[in-house]
């Protein structure tokens, strides 16, 4: 069996969707949240360089670097969000936030 | 000439008025009264060019409505009729600006007042001046304004605001017929204009006009409409609650407006349209039969009034009935020269009346006044002239136009005129006995005040004193020194068609008729002193033992209680009704209550959506992401290869 490109599309479609059902299938944590966030850029990098594999054009490839540093960056950001609310509200618990609720 | 008798009250009126804190109190009170009594000096000068000379004059100052058929012009009429009322209107206002000065002296607003005081003048001359229906009603209308302002001057008195009130409103009831008629009289002569209307009213006679869907004659539907609007100006009968409670105002506004002119407006304009009038002879007889009414009911009323200037007033609604008995028989002249004595010796008598209430420190209660002759003989001097006046004492002003107007009536030979005979002789007597109780109760007996006011009181200075002798002066002489021009053997000469004079038409009445209101006087006379000065048990006696008829009158034959049955209360039943059910319950409640309402309902609905746990906006932005690209990849035809 040869790992064609519908193989790596099919691991990324999982991935992606096991990020999509950790944020709202998560009840716990925030950090949970990123890390679900973290799971699906991950899941697009992985299609975008499996396309890139798959037409032999390097653009790709380079795009995906672009995207994890972006998702560093993102990372970064989030944590210090996470470090900032902990400090004001003493929970990082998602219940707990609910300050939109109507 | 004319236009400075017009308008130099509207001026002290408009710098009283609109400077009277810049340029003060003091100052207030010298232009304005300087004003009014150059205007009165004027007025003499217009009486003798007009009247006696027979310049008449028209000046037209502006045309006011030019709109289609409706050409309202702006202009003064100054005939006979026009100059005896500028007279007495400007005459009375003069001298009861003088006596404000005195009357008024602690009062804090008195720049207010006196911009009243002026404007009422204004107003009443530009009603006496008019020479249509519009500007007739112009001054009406502003008259009834100055009066609701002078009647609420203390307005922080409540009975002074509902007093004042009630004047605006039972007005208003007679404003709404007066209305009516002037759109009538143009309905029918297509004009406003006096001569216009005048010249063509003999070929109306006769012709009908729908009315309330009944076809009525034309020319005594507009009389009788018009007579409305004097019934509620000068207060007669069914109309005439007003009066009454008019004394809340200040004692100088009752003797300019509520006794010498403005009540007087009705029985003018009665006279100025007496061709319209002597047209319509169910009008008239109508005027004849309200006039004789109200002197005897408002007479009735006036023997048991226990306030010193309602028992005034009563009487003031008496005299106007007088003078509409006398017009209600066509005799005009005698009508308007009642209302030219009696605005004398009333405005003496209320200005007499208004120095008592000064001198006792606002006690106005007649069984808390009595033997104030020996502290003020000078009022007791001039309350005596307007008195003797008033009933009708031989050869005082009162006397000659009264028996005039009595003899009028039974000259006329008719039922209308026998009915208003009987009923104004009587009043007669009545008319002296309760001016007698007033004199009696008032300066006579033991002294019923406390004895610090009595102690206080003290005679009006001079600027109170001197309008009541100049008024006083008037009450004894206006009789005899025009009684020649006004209704004796000059009068056609004198009126000169200013109003309609039957010449030539001169009853002899016997003798008895002559000599009735004079014995009548006599007799209410002796029964006064009878009660008030041999015996004043007897009074107490005779209200216990008719107590009925005693309530009766002093309740002023229960009209207040009636009307405030029949239409105050309905009215304010309906009104809150209106207010809580109409206003409160369907319109707030459909309306702006009820949308915020429901607005709220849904609101908090949609708020229940909003649960701020970050992963349901998560859940929701990502199926609404995935719902997009569904559409578009099956809507739009797909992706393209």
């Amino acid at each position: 069996m040869t790992v064609g490109l519908s193989h790596y599309l099919t691991v990324a479609a999982i991935l992606f969707t096991l990020g999509i059902f950790g944020i709202f299938l998560n009840r716990k944590n925030v950090i949970v949240i990123l890390m679900s966030i973290e799971l699906m850029l991950l899941a697009v990098n992985i299609n975008l360089v499996a396309f890139s594999a798959f037409h032999g054009d390097l653009v790709g490839q380079i795009f995906a670097m672009i995207v994890l540093t972006v998702a560093a960056a993102e990372a970064a950001i989030g944590l210090a969000i996470v470090v900032v609310t902990f400090r004001n509200r003493g929970t990082i618990d998602v219940a707990e936030i609910d300050l939109l609720k109507g | 000439m004319y236009q400075a008798i017009l308008f130099l009250p509207l001026v002290g009126a408009l710098v009283a008025g609109l400077f009277g804190r810049l340029v003060g109190a003091r100052p207030s009170e010298v232009i304005t009264t300087t004003l009014v009594l150059i205007t009165a000096l004027l007025s003499w000068l217009a009486f003798y060019q007009v009247a006696i000379q027979g310049e008449e004059q028209r000046i037209e100052l502006l045309r006011f409505i030019d709109s289609g058929d409706l050409k309202a012009v702006w202009s003064l009429r100054i005939d006979t009729l026009t100059a005896v009322m500028l007279v007495v209107v400007t005459m009375v206002s003069g001298l009861v600006h003088l006596y404000s000065i005195g009357y008024m002296e602690e009062d804090t607003g008195r720049p207010r007042f006196f911009a009243y005081l002026s404007l009422f003048t204004f107003a009443m001359l530009a009603l006496v001046t008019a020479d249509d229906f519009v500007q007739l009603f112009f001054g009406w209308e502003g008259v009834g304004l100055a009066s609701y302002l002078l009647i609420g001057f203390w307005y922080h008195k409540p009975s002074a605001n509902a007093a004042a009130i009630k004047a605006f409103i039972v007005n208003r009831v007679g404003d709404f017929g007066f209305a009516l008629g002037i759109f009538a009289v143009f309905t029918l002569f297509n004009s406003v204009q006096y001569d216009t209307v005048f010249a063509s009213a003999p070929d109306h006679v006769g012709e009908t006009m729908n009315f309330l869907g009944y076809q009525v004659d034309a020319l005594t539907l507009i009389c009788l409409l018009l007579f409305m609007g004097a019934m509620g100006k000068s207060a007669q009968f069914l109309l005439h609650t007003w009066l009454p409670d008019a004394m809340e105002g200040p004692t100088p506004v009752s003797a300019l407006i509520h006794a010498a002119t403005m009540v007087t407006a009705g029985v003018f304009m009665v006279a100025r349209l007496s061709p319209l009038y002597e047209l319509a002879p169910i009008a008239l007889g109508f005027v004849a039969i309200i006039g004789a009414t109200t002197a005897f009911f408002a007479a009735t009323v006036g023997l048991v009034q226990t306030d010193i200037k309602r028992v005034v007033a009563y009487s003031t609604c008496s005299q106007l009935g007088y003078m509409f008995a006398a017009e209600g028989v066509g005799a005009y002249g005698a009508g308007m020269f009642h209302l030219f004595t009696h605005a004398s010796f009333k405005a003496l008598l209320f200005l007499g009346a208004g120095a008592v209430i000064h001198a006792l420190h606002h006690e106005q209660d007649l069984r808390r006044m009595g033997g104030l002759r020996k502290v003020l003989p000078f009022t007791w001097a001039m309350m005596l002239v307007g008195t003797l006046s008033l009933t009708g004492f031989p050869f005082t002003a009162g006397f000659v136009s009264k028996d005039a107007i009595i003899e009028a009536t039974y000259a006329a030979q008719s039922w209308v005129g026998n009915y208003a005979f009987v009923l104004t002789l009587f009043a007669a007597m009545l008319t002296s006995f309760y001016s007698w109780r007033l004199m009696f109760l008032a300066f006579e007996g033991k002294p019923r005040e406390p004895k610090e006011v009595l102690a206080h009181a003290h005679e009006p200075p001079w600027t109170m004193g001197v309008p009541l002798v100049i008024l006083a002066l008037g009450a004894l002489l206006t009789g005899g020194l025009f009684f020649h021009l006004f209704i004796g053997a000059g009068q056609a000469e004198f009126w000169r068609g200013s109003l309609v004079t039957h010449t030539g038409e001169h009853h002899d009445v016997p003798v008895w008729v002559m000599l009735a209101p004079t014995i009548a006087m006599a007799a209410g006379f002796a029964v006064a002193w009878y009660f008030y000065i041999t015996n004043p048990l007897v009074p107490f006696g005779l209200a216990k033992r008719f107590r009925g008829a005693y309530l009766f009158l002093l309740n002023a034959w229960y009209f207040d209680a009636l009307y405030d049955a029949l239409f105050v209360r309905p009215a304010k039943r309906l009104g809150r009704f209106l207010w809580k059910t109409g206003d409160g319950t369907i319109i707030d409640g459909i309306g702006p209550d009820g949308v915020a309402a429901r607005v709220i309902d849904i609101t908090n609905r949609v708020v229940k959506l909003q649960t701020g746990y970050i992963y349901h906006y998560a859940f929701v932005m990502l199926i609404g992401v995935a719902l997009l690209i569904t559409y578009f990849i099956f809507a739009m035809g797909g992706l393209k290869p």
